[in-house]
């Protein structure tokens, strides 16, 4: 090892004294608040009936734990979620390769999915619980739907800006349109189709919590809008810090994938 | 001795909706066998696009081209095209990258990896083979570049300023080991550059196209009496200025 001079010494300290600080703030907004609210619902200051307290957030989820019924919640809208961002994820990825094999099929659908993606879906969700029932398969498609025209739509972008004279390359050497695809256009689109996928995820969180609203016997999205309508305050916000750790989690799991992707390249 | 490549009265037009622009008009040459030719004119005349021809990337809206006597096949195998840019994919080591060529044409034989070794080898990038390509310099991956397209075992090397990415001091050796790499390999090879000394230095004969529309305006040979006739001793020769100035005059005289 080389070694490292005074000033890179410096240099790496202070970035370090950064982090650190940075962390510690991060940390400390969230004890405090969590603190003044538990202090605010325990002298009345705030209506703990309405604006629950950590503590009896924690406590409930300890009395679901041990029931086992919040399991089964947490595990469908996981299951729903992942199941239409997988969805999203194959489905979207066929249709912009359809759209790049047809300059004629794209120019055509465009405004289709124009107006497709700008259209709040949520407003579809009704229309697909008449159609397809209230059942499990209903809420991932309406997951899908959140997402979906919009992924079409980056990815489809990403194939057609790659690099032009990559494409003639493969020409040259005597490829046709399918070599372009496989050798060229699938595999600089990777790390597109990651970062796609990090929004997708949230969005497939968004399209299920929306259709468990309107149409579920369990999971987070029903706890929630059942537990708004006896006024179990507790279990609204619990299923909400739930959501809020399922999303990070599952943004996690999408960054260990580029990570991976990253170090092999 | 049938020529190598002949071209018969090409002309080509680009249409855009803004109206059409007349790239080539009337081309006519051909290359004997293992004749190094080299094309220069000012730019945007054109030069590119007589190679995109010539490999039948696109084609000629009148005329005809031969190779080895026979009308052009469309995205004949006897040719080989090197690019500007050597783009070699990121997402490949530079050996994969190499055995591109063979992947997409089928030929991914034990005797084409063998080949492939071997030319690595020769040309000093066998310590690479596993190696991402940006981990190579310029001349390196100029290199790689060319072994690429010589897998394919082309009669007629097609070279689009394939050294003009790269900074002066490279270019001057790289050309000079690349030509002298071709030389060697015997093959037929047309050169468009913009850069006149690269022309003169590395050619057997000078074509020099006119302004868009672009025509023939001059073919000058280029022959030096060297004991070792390399790119870069070319440079220092006398004859080099001479030519050089001729070719200047040519492309500069319509002003």
């Amino acid at each position: 090892m080389n070694k490292i001079s005074h000033g890179q010494e410096l240099f790496l300290s202070r970035l370090r004294r950064h982090r650190i600080f940075v962390c510690t703030a991060r940390v400390l907004i969230l004890i405090l608040f969590l603190i003044l609210w538990e202090a605010c619902a325990n002298t009345g200051i705030i209506d703990s009936f309405i604006f629950s307290s950590p503590s009896r957030i924690v406590l409930c989820f300890w009395e679901m734990v041990l029931d086992g019924s919040i399991f089964l919640h947490i595990g469908i809208t996981l299951y729903e979620t992942i199941a239409s961002f997988l969805l999203v994820t194959l489905l979207s990825i066929l249709s912009a390769v359809l759209l790049w094999c047809s300059r004629k099929l794209s120019e055509i659908l465009e405004p289709y999915l124009v107006v497709l993606n700008s259209l709040p879906q949520s407003a579809l969700a009704p229309l697909l619980i008449v159609w397809l029932g209230a059942t499990p398969v209903t809420i991932i498609v309406a997951g899908m739907s959140v997402a979906i025209f919009g992924s079409i739509m980056n990815l489809y972008t990403s194939f057609i800006t790659v690099d032009q004279e990559k494409i003639k390359l493969i020409y040259t050497l005597h490829g046709t349109r399918r070599h372009a695809l496989f050798k060229v256009v699938l595999p600089s689109s990777i790390p597109a189709v990651i970062s796609n996928m990090k929004v997708n995820i949230g969005l497939c969180l968004v399209g299920v919590v929306i259709g468990e609203f309107l149409a579920a016997r369990n999971g987070l999205g029903y706890l929630i809008i059942y537990s708004s309508q006896v006024f179990k305050m507790n279990w609204l916000l619990m299923s909400i810090v739930l959501l809020c750790i399922m999303a990070m989690a599952l943004y996690a799991v999408i960054g260990v994938v580029e990570k991976l992707y990253m170090k092999r390249f | 001795m049938k020529p190598s490549l002949e071209l018969n009265d090409i002309s080509y037009s680009y249409h855009t909706l803004d109206g059409e622009t007349h790239a080539l008009s009337n081309i006519s040459f051909s290359l004997a066998p293992g004749e190094f030719t080299a094309v220069v004119g000012p730019s945007g005349c054109g030069k590119s696009t007589l190679l995109s021809l010539i490999a039948g990337l696109m084609k000629p809206e009148s005329g005809q081209i031969y190779l080895n006597g026979e009308p052009l096949t469309e995205n004949s195998s006897k040719i080989g095209y090197m690019l500007q840019h050597d783009h070699l994919f990121e997402w490949r080591t530079v050996y994969r990258n190499v055995l591109l060529g063979a992947e997409i044409n089928k030929t991914l034989t034990p005797e084409i990896k063998e080949k492939a070794n071997v030319l690595l080898e020769q040309y000093g990038l066998k310590r690479f083979a596993r190696s991402k390509p940006s981990e190579l310099s310029g001349g390196m991956r100029q290199r790689a570049a060319l072994i690429r397209t010589l897998l394919l075992e082309p009669e007629l090397l097609l070279l689009d300023e394939p050294f003009s990415a790269l900074d002066y001091q490279t270019r001057l050796t790289v050309s000079d080991d690349i030509g002298q790499i071709i030389r060697r390999s015997g093959k037929t090879a047309l050169l468009v550059t913009h850069d006149l000394s690269e022309a003169v230095s590395l050619s057997d004969r000078v074509i020099v196209l006119t302004r868009r529309p672009a025509s023939i305006a001059r073919i000058v040979p280029v022959t030096f009496d060297l004991d070792k006739d390399t790119p870069l001793n070319r440079r220092n020769a006398p004859e080099f200025k001479t030519y050089f100035n001729e070719i200047w005059k040519e492309l500069n005289h319509d002003e």
